[in-house]
């Protein structure tokens, strides 16, 4: 049996120009494959280009240079035909008209893509039963929270039946709960149908690690690396990763990164003043040695653990700093 | 690491068969969107009931200050009605203005924006259906202003030709919401700027286009450059036809009518290619 492709991402580049003059390249030979049925993840800070990739693949933006394809449609050439196979939902946007009822805006938004009022209707009770959103379908937008406002756009990208779900940051700037029923149910979305494919853009590791199959580590415009979360992982098990908290904070804790043994650390304030730091160690026998420095500097260990490696660490071995500094 | 990600599985491009629309797929389809894109202004003219206050009372007053100062010049008594029918056509073009002309960058600083781009729908339907909206919910605006004026200030209307009248006042809306989907597309260029641009026209229009008194009054040659702007040659029109007051008008009806359905033809055509065009500078550069 053959896989089938769905995005197709091909030496895509894309380079703006400022309001000074100066040129950026958002994106730099970019090049990715994406199944048909998977939920691929694009993982990378602020700015690492990972929007830019999303609006060229909804044909929200040209590329300077390069090829891509959705659902087998050039995104340049073919425009149109995406359109009506795609959808996109962006964290924090904003949610239409807010004089419009939950459901009004919805059926609103269902009509620029052509359904039947009644089947765009039924699809809308139905989603927002399942977001957990149905007693305020006839809430004016305006009314609602940010969360319940972030719900009513998970509906309107799915009002389509869409063969590929552009997510860019979906869960920015929500509280815990809500971010749960929308991880769970794009997790139940993509597979609730087989040829479905869901694109989603975080910066948030952990949802990165629970929902895709397949995730690609990109910054400054380059995919530094595509993989299962899994496979990305082991690639630090020659590492110990070891955890601190200390009391008080080291004043130049990247000192003891010269420490034999040690590959690299990641100092972090914490509250009441502690500061924990996450060391990347050669082997089990720097340990000692990390301890020993730690008490030579007059600091209380509070905490020591050793961890399983994470995307957060992989990050840091491959650009050298963590994923959140932005 | 897997740098495809495609292992050693043979993978196929997807084959969606997705047929083209056909013509009347895609009229449905864009249809669809200009109703919704509608609805929105229909819904808020029913919801938001502050309007009545300020756009019926307001264009009201305006218009009383004018019946007065003719008044006491002894002009004659058609003049009340061209100045109310003046203030009742400010509601369209404070719609044209604010609700046409800015809309697509506020709908483009709050995401809807993207919505429609990202939708197989046309812009041109949505920007079709925004105007259709806006000509109801300022109807609702000028019908009351004009209904409201001509009981407090007992207007007399001596129509020539009722369907004459009719078509002035249909090309005058035509021309007027083209102009504003051109404005609309062209003031994404402007960005924050199209605020203080629409702000900038406002006033001046009222006078280029004699929303309170006969534009003949300008001059012909000033009078003809503002005839740029539909509303000049279509309150010309109904007030020559509404008032049998042929001996103000500007240019005769026909002449004037006929300006109206050009422009009509020109300015759409000119809101779909500049449309097109801000829509391809947009995905070149960005933003």
């Amino acid at each position: 049996m053959s896989a089938r492709l769905s995005i197709d991402v091909q030496h895509v580049s894309r380079e703006f120009v400022t309001k000074k003059g100066q040129t950026f390249w958002a994106l730099r030979d970019a090049s990715l494959q994406v199944m048909e049925g998977e939920l691929f993840g694009l993982l990378g800070p602020n700015g690492a280009g990972k929007s830019t990739l999303i609006k060229i693949l909804c044909t929200l933006l040209l590329p300077t240079s390069g090829l891509a394809r959705v659902a087998g449609f050039d995104v340049v050439r073919e425009a149109d035909r995406v359109r009506r196979v795609i959808n996109m939902v962006s964290g924090g946007e904003h949610s239409g008209f807010g004089i419009l009822t939950v459901r009004e805006s919805l059926w609103l938004f269902s009509q620029f893509h052509g359904l039947p009022s009644k089947v765009a209707l039924n699809r809308i009770d139905e989603l927002l039963e399942v977001v957990g959103l149905a007693e305020h379908a006839h809430t004016r937008v305006n009314r609602l929270s940010t969360g319940m406002r972030q719900k009513m756009n998970f509906v309107r990208g799915l009002l389509n039946d869409p063969k590929v779900l552009f997510l860019d940051e979906p869960t920015l700037g929500l509280d815990v709960e809500t971010s749960r029923v929308l991880r769970a149910y794009v997790k139940c979305w993509v597979r609730e149908k087989p040829g479905r494919t869901i694109l989603l853009t975080t910066h948030y590791m952990a949802e990165a690690d629970e929902l895709c199959d397949r995730l690609a580590i990109i910054e400054g415009g380059r995919i530094l690396a595509v993989d299962t979360p899994a496979n990305l992982k082991r690639t630090l098990q020659d590492e110990v990763v070891l955890r601190t908290e200390v009391c008080p904070a080291l004043p130049e804790p990247q000192r003891l990164g010269r420490l034999p043994g040690v590959l690299r650390l990641v100092p972090e304030p914490a509250a009441n003043g502690h500061q924990v730091i996450t060391w990347a160690l050669k082997d089990d026998g720097a340990i000692g040695t990390v301890i020993q420095a730690l008490q030579q500097n007059g600091v209380r260990i509070l905490r020591l653990e050793k961890a399983d490696p994470t995307l957060e660490d992989l990050f840091m071995r491959m650009v050298g700093r963590r994923l959140t500094d932005g | 690491m897997d740098s495809d990600g495609a292992g050693q599985t043979p993978v196929q491009p997807v084959a969606t068969g997705l047929p083209d629309l056909t013509f009347g797929q895609r009229l449905l389809l864009n249809l669809r969107a200009a109703r919704a894109r509608a609805y929105v202004r229909v819904v808020a003219t029913g919801r938001e009931l502050t309007w009545l206050a300020f756009e019926v009372a307001l264009p009201v007053l305006a218009a009383a200050a004018y019946v007065y100062i003719y008044e006491a010049l002894g002009a004659p008594a058609s003049y009340t009605g061209f100045v109310l029918l003046g203030g009742a056509m400010t509601a369209y073009w404070m719609n044209v203005l604010w609700s046409m002309a800015t809309q697509f960058y506020w709908e483009k600083q709050s995401g809807i924006l993207e919505a429609y781009f990202l939708s197989p729908a046309s812009p041109v339907a949505v920007m079709l259906g925004m105007a259709a909206g806006g000509v109801f919910m300022s109807t609702a605006r000028a019908a009351s202003t004009l209904t409201v004026g001509s009981l407090l200030f007992g207007v007399r209307y001596e129509v020539t030709s009722v369907p004459l009248a009719i078509l002035a006042f249909l090309l005058t809306l035509t021309a007027l919401y083209c102009l504003g989907m051109l404005c609309s597309s062209l003031f994404l260029l402007y960005g924050r700027e199209a605020w203080h641009m629409a702000a900038a026209l406002q006033e001046p229009i009222y006078l280029a286009s004699g929303f309170y008194f006969p534009v003949k009054a300008l001059g012909y040659w000033a009078a003809l450059a503002a005839s740029a702007l539909p509303l000049t040659l279509g309150l010309d029109a109904m007030r020559q036809l509404m008032f049998a007051a042929a001996d103000v008008g500007f240019l005769p009806v026909t002449w004037e009518l006929s300006a109206l359905g050009a422009m009509t033809v020109v300015y759409f055509w000119l809101a779909v290619r500049s449309l097109a065009a801000m829509e391809h500078m947009a995905k070149r550069e960005g933003g």
